[in-house]
């Protein structure tokens, strides 16, 4: 058994700051060569010479390995990071998006001479509409809060075109917390409302608090818990009933691709997270893309501009006087939409619905070997997603934070922890469908030791992790005093 | 499909396990009326061959450098990456990693984006830095909420020369608040006209671009003190960042408040994203800062060590009352711009900024002594406004067919300015390029 611990010792090497560093007179960069002589400039313009380090080449590429060495990604290992699909990322994607005649591509050249790039976008949101079941797709919000805001300015704008501001708008106890603040920057209240004892909403719940100066409901589907909101279509008339729109947190679309009709359920407006179900890395926190997609009602407020086409050929249109205008100053990260417009042609229709099925499958399997040792408030079929707690392990005065904390020793990145903050304690395990069966087989031997170890010596999980660069870090002294800069 | 690892005996077993006869039973729990009714109607799967041939053909419809010649920035730069900094990048520990919420397995991204953060203070001439947001516009939309924020007014002021794309954001982010957006205009240097600050009350913040949109250098000390003599906060937005590797800083300049876009510094322009929206402050305003910040600790051995901090600011702490929505921002950009800086180094990056003014003085000079009109008189860094002779629209055409894009039109962002062009001229350009400019411009 004991070979079959990913974790291991190994050479970690040390490296000081960027700034401890380097000589003044090293450097390493080569830049064109200068044809042009040196014009004066005002003297009162100059800044003070930069208090930068100064660096060769080898010393570069030598400080950023040393430190990517120390950083756990989804090339490394599993990383059942629940609600952000830490899913493998293929290369030829980034083949795709580092090609010049994308990657160099100006955002203002003529559109006539931006065929490509266009034609990449229009498609793009031809594809995602399709896989959505929504009328029409905007890729430019940047990551998925902003996709959220999209969405809530969306709503705004439909309410007031009908004379119907309103002031609230009802988020379940399991939302992302991205939701209420992005409802907040429309001017929103949140309502907070209760998930039943199966863990999902109740169409009575929410037509206790549904009125007419509600805006409507931010639902996640698949929510947070992993389970799919079995009420969705009758929570939506209830909505819309009052008038209201339903927003949905697309962010767990990875289960359902191929397999839920979104507009059939009701939903009025949904983001994407195309960092999450389609493939692009998610970079140590971005950049991610979190696209719009709506029905038809709300197809006059798109943002602008739109790509539109014209017979054979595609143009940018901002002929949409009711936009809610632009969302960011070009047309988003199209560097991210390459990658799963790449992801896309590369799976097709069958590939995308196999995700789908594969991520459920893997999600349940951990489910079921898992349940017993540890804790599952929901014991229900779930998406992709399976959320377990620590009261079994509580009785021994171990935490949630301690088995995550164990689990790097064992070579896993820890599941999402401390969330949904319905479940107290939730370890949220989201495997995705990438994971090979060997390594489900892994993770799940290594929470059943873990919590062995829980019994007979779980000092060793409160101290961990042991074979990480640094241990545990003192966040309360990060926050009391605040060293933002070297 | 290569991504997919069950063989089907894998599928069957776990199957088993979990107790479903098919994969579609793994589904049979969602109501049937929220089911598809057909497959996805999407093209069947590529393989990768045939993905590189049509990514290929797409990639081949846009007019880029070195095939085309372009004097095009207003937002967007083309600076001359080092391979070093693009190979680093690769590295799929980075690239493939997610916000570092757990410490002891992400000190790479932690220490790398704190790093960032002291670069980006030395840069703008602040005390702190966020570790990053969508781009500059977003950047500055957030900054003006921070600043209304932090005094507790309700009105900004904005110059007509902060990049026109950046206030039509700032308009989409204020649409639904009662926040009130005045714009400052333009003098006939190119320069903001403050005149209008004193006579305003309930003053949150002055927001003016330097260099500005039209490429000239704002005077940011007036600015400041324009600001300051209302009660206001003075932001100094940027959009070309390779600037202040010459320029003195906004923050020694007054500003309270810095942040722009920081494409310039080694991101490539991928058609307009992502870019890296920088941001920083005074240290007295950092709790009201919107988004992430890293911030250095130690661990239980003492060891130092990065950690996410001042979380009780954010949105998966504060929902609703956080400084901010954002979540997943533009950290891969930072760490990008952190390594294109550190390539060059102070000394580097000061040669780059020179040589970038250089080639903008020569190709305004060369344009001027030809008879095109330079109508704004503010020293410039890297771009500058030149009017053409009437009717140049025909002339630009024909231009971009011989691959040369001479600028932007400005009429569109500023109707009063018929035939003025934005012209742009970095590193990037020889001055065979600019010549031949001079040449076709004025034949």
């Amino acid at each position: 058994m004991s070979e079959m611990i990913l974790g291991s010792r190994g050479l970690v090497l040390n490296e000081p700051l960027l700034w401890e560093k380097g000589r003044k007179g090293r450097n390493a960069f080569s830049p064109p060569r200068r044809d042009v002589p040196e014009a004066s400039v005002d003297p009162d313009l100059v800044g003070d010479d930069l208090d930068f380090p100064d660096l060769s080449e080898v010393e570069l590429v030598r400080h950023y390995t040393r430190l990517s060495t120390w950083n756990f990604g989804v090339d490394t290992g599993m990383y059942p990071l629940g609600s952000c699909t830490m899913k493998y990322n293929p290369k030829t994607n980034e083949r795709q998006a580092a090609l010049p005649g994308l990657a160099k591509a100006h955002p203002l050249l003529p559109p006539h001479l931006a065929q490509g790039p266009l034609e990449l976008m229009y498609r793009l949101e031809q594809y995602l509409a399709e896989v959505t079941g929504m009328d029409a797709v905007s890729v430019q919000p940047a990551a998925g809060a902003h996709g959220e805001l999209a969405g809530m300015l969306l709503m705004y704008a439909y309410l007031k075109s009908r004379n119907s501001q309103r002031s609230k708008i009802i988020i379940p106890d399991t939302a992302h917390g991205t939701n209420p603040a992005s409802a907040a920057l429309c001017g929103y209240r949140p309502v907070p409302v209760a998930s039943n004892d199966q863990g999902i909403l109740s169409t009575e719940t929410i037509a206790d608090v549904m009125d007419e100066d509600t805006a409507g409901i931010m639902v996640t589907n698949p929510n947070t818990i992993g389970l799919f909101e079995d009420n969705i279509k009758e929570i939506s008339d209830v909505v819309h009933d009052k008038g209201g729109l339903v927003y949905c947190d697309g962010a767990n679309m990875n289960a359902l691709m191929g397999i839920v009709d979104m507009n059939e359920i009701g939903i009025d407006v949904l983001h994407l997270n195309l960092h999450k179900s389609f493939s692009t890395p998610h970079g140590g926190g971005g950049p991610g893309s979190g696209p719009v997609c709506v029905n038809e009602k709300l197809v006059p407020f798109l943002p602008v501009p739109r790509v539109v086409r014209n017979g054979d050929s595609y143009d940018l249109s901002e002929d949409f006087p009711d936009s809610i205008g632009k969302l960011d100053t070009f047309y988003g990260h199209f560097g991210v939409m390459v990658k799963a417009y790449s992801y896309i042609r590369s799976l097709g229709p069958d590939g995308l619905k196999k995700v789908s099925q594969l991520a459920v499958l893997n999600a349940n399997y951990i489910k079921e070997k898992l349940k017993g040792t540890y804790h599952l408030p929901f014991d229900r079929t779930c998406m992709h997603e399976c959320v377990f707690d620590d009261s079994i392990q509580n009785e021994l005065k171990v935490t949630t934070l301690d088995i995550a904390k164990r689990l790097m020793d064992y070579g896993f990145h820890p599941p999402t922890v401390y969330f949904p903050l319905v479940i107290p304690g939730a370890i949220m395990v989201e495997p995705t469908e990438t994971e090979p069966k060997e390594n489900l087989d892994l993770f799940i031997d290594a929470m059943k030791r873990i919590a062995e170890e829980a019994k007979e010596n779980p000092e060793i999980l409160k101290s961990a992790p042991h074979k990480s660069k640094v241990r545990r870090l003192d966040e309360t002294t990060a926050a009391r005093k605040p060293c933002l800069a070297g | 499909m290569r991504y997919l690892s069950h063989t089907p005996d894998d599928i069957d077993e776990m199957l088993q396990v979990v107790g479903a006869e098919s994969l579609d039973a793994l589904f049979s729990n969602i109501p049937q009326s929220c089911c598809c009714r057909l497959p996805l109607n999407l093209p069947q799967a590529l393989t990768e061959w045939e993905l590189n041939a049509h990514m290929d053909s797409l990639a081949g419809q846009t007019a880029v450098s070195p095939d085309y010649t372009l004097f095009l920035g207003a937002g967007s730069y083309d600076h001359f990456v080092p391979a070093a900094v693009s190979y680093l990048l690769g590295r799929g520990e980075f690239v493939t990693s997610y916000t570092p919420y757990q410490p002891e397995v992400s000190q790479g991204t932690l220490q790398a984006i704190y790093e960032y953060q002291t670069l980006a203070t030395r840069l703008m001439g602040m005390e702190v830095a966020t570790a990053s947001h969508y781009d500059g516009s977003t950047a500055l939309a957030e900054s003006l909420l921070m600043a209304i924020r932090v005094t507790r007014k309700k009105r900004v002021a904005v110059s007509q020369l902060v990049h026109p794309l950046y206030r039509r954001v700032i308009q989409t982010y204020f649409d639904p608040t009662d926040f009130d957006v005045v714009e400052l205009p333009y003098g006939s240097d190119g320069r903001t006209d403050l005149s209008k600050v004193a006579g305003m009350d309930d003053l949150a913040a002055v927001a003016v671009q330097s260099p500005n949109f039209f490429g000239g250098i704002e005077d940011l000390s007036a600015v400041a003190d324009a600001a300051h003599a209302k009660g206001a906060l003075f932001i100094a937005s940027f959009i070309e960042a390779i600037a202040y590797g010459l320029l003195k800083s906004p923050g020694s300049l007054g500003a309270d408040i810095v942040c722009g876009e920081g494409q310039s510094l080694g991101l490539g322009r991928s058609f307009g994203g992502p870019g890296l929206g920088m941001l920083g402050s005074l240290k007295k305003y950092m709790r009201n800062l919107p988004g992430r910040l890293v911030g250095q600790t130690t661990d239980v051995e003492g060891r130092k060590g990065f950690v996410l901090t001042l979380a009780t600011r954010e949105q998966h702490i504060r929902r609703e009352k956080a400084t901010s929505n954002i979540c997943t921002n533009n950290s891969l950009c930072a760490l990008t711009a952190a390594v294109y800086m550190a390539s060059l180094g102070g000394t580097g990056l000061r040669n780059l900024a020179q040589l970038n003014y250089d080639k903008a003085a020569y190709l305004r000079s060369e344009l001027s002594q030809a008879g095109v009109e330079t109508p704004f008189s503010a020293p410039c860094f890297n771009e500058f406004v030149v009017r053409f002779s009437n009717g140049f629209t025909k002339k630009y055409e024909e231009l971009s067919e011989k691959k040369i894009i001479a600028g932007l039109p400005l009429e569109c962002y500023y109707p009063e300015l018929v035939d003025h062009y934005l012209l742009c001229a970095t590193e990037t350009l020889s001055k065979e390029d600019m010549d031949l400019l001079v040449r076709e411009v004025t034949s």
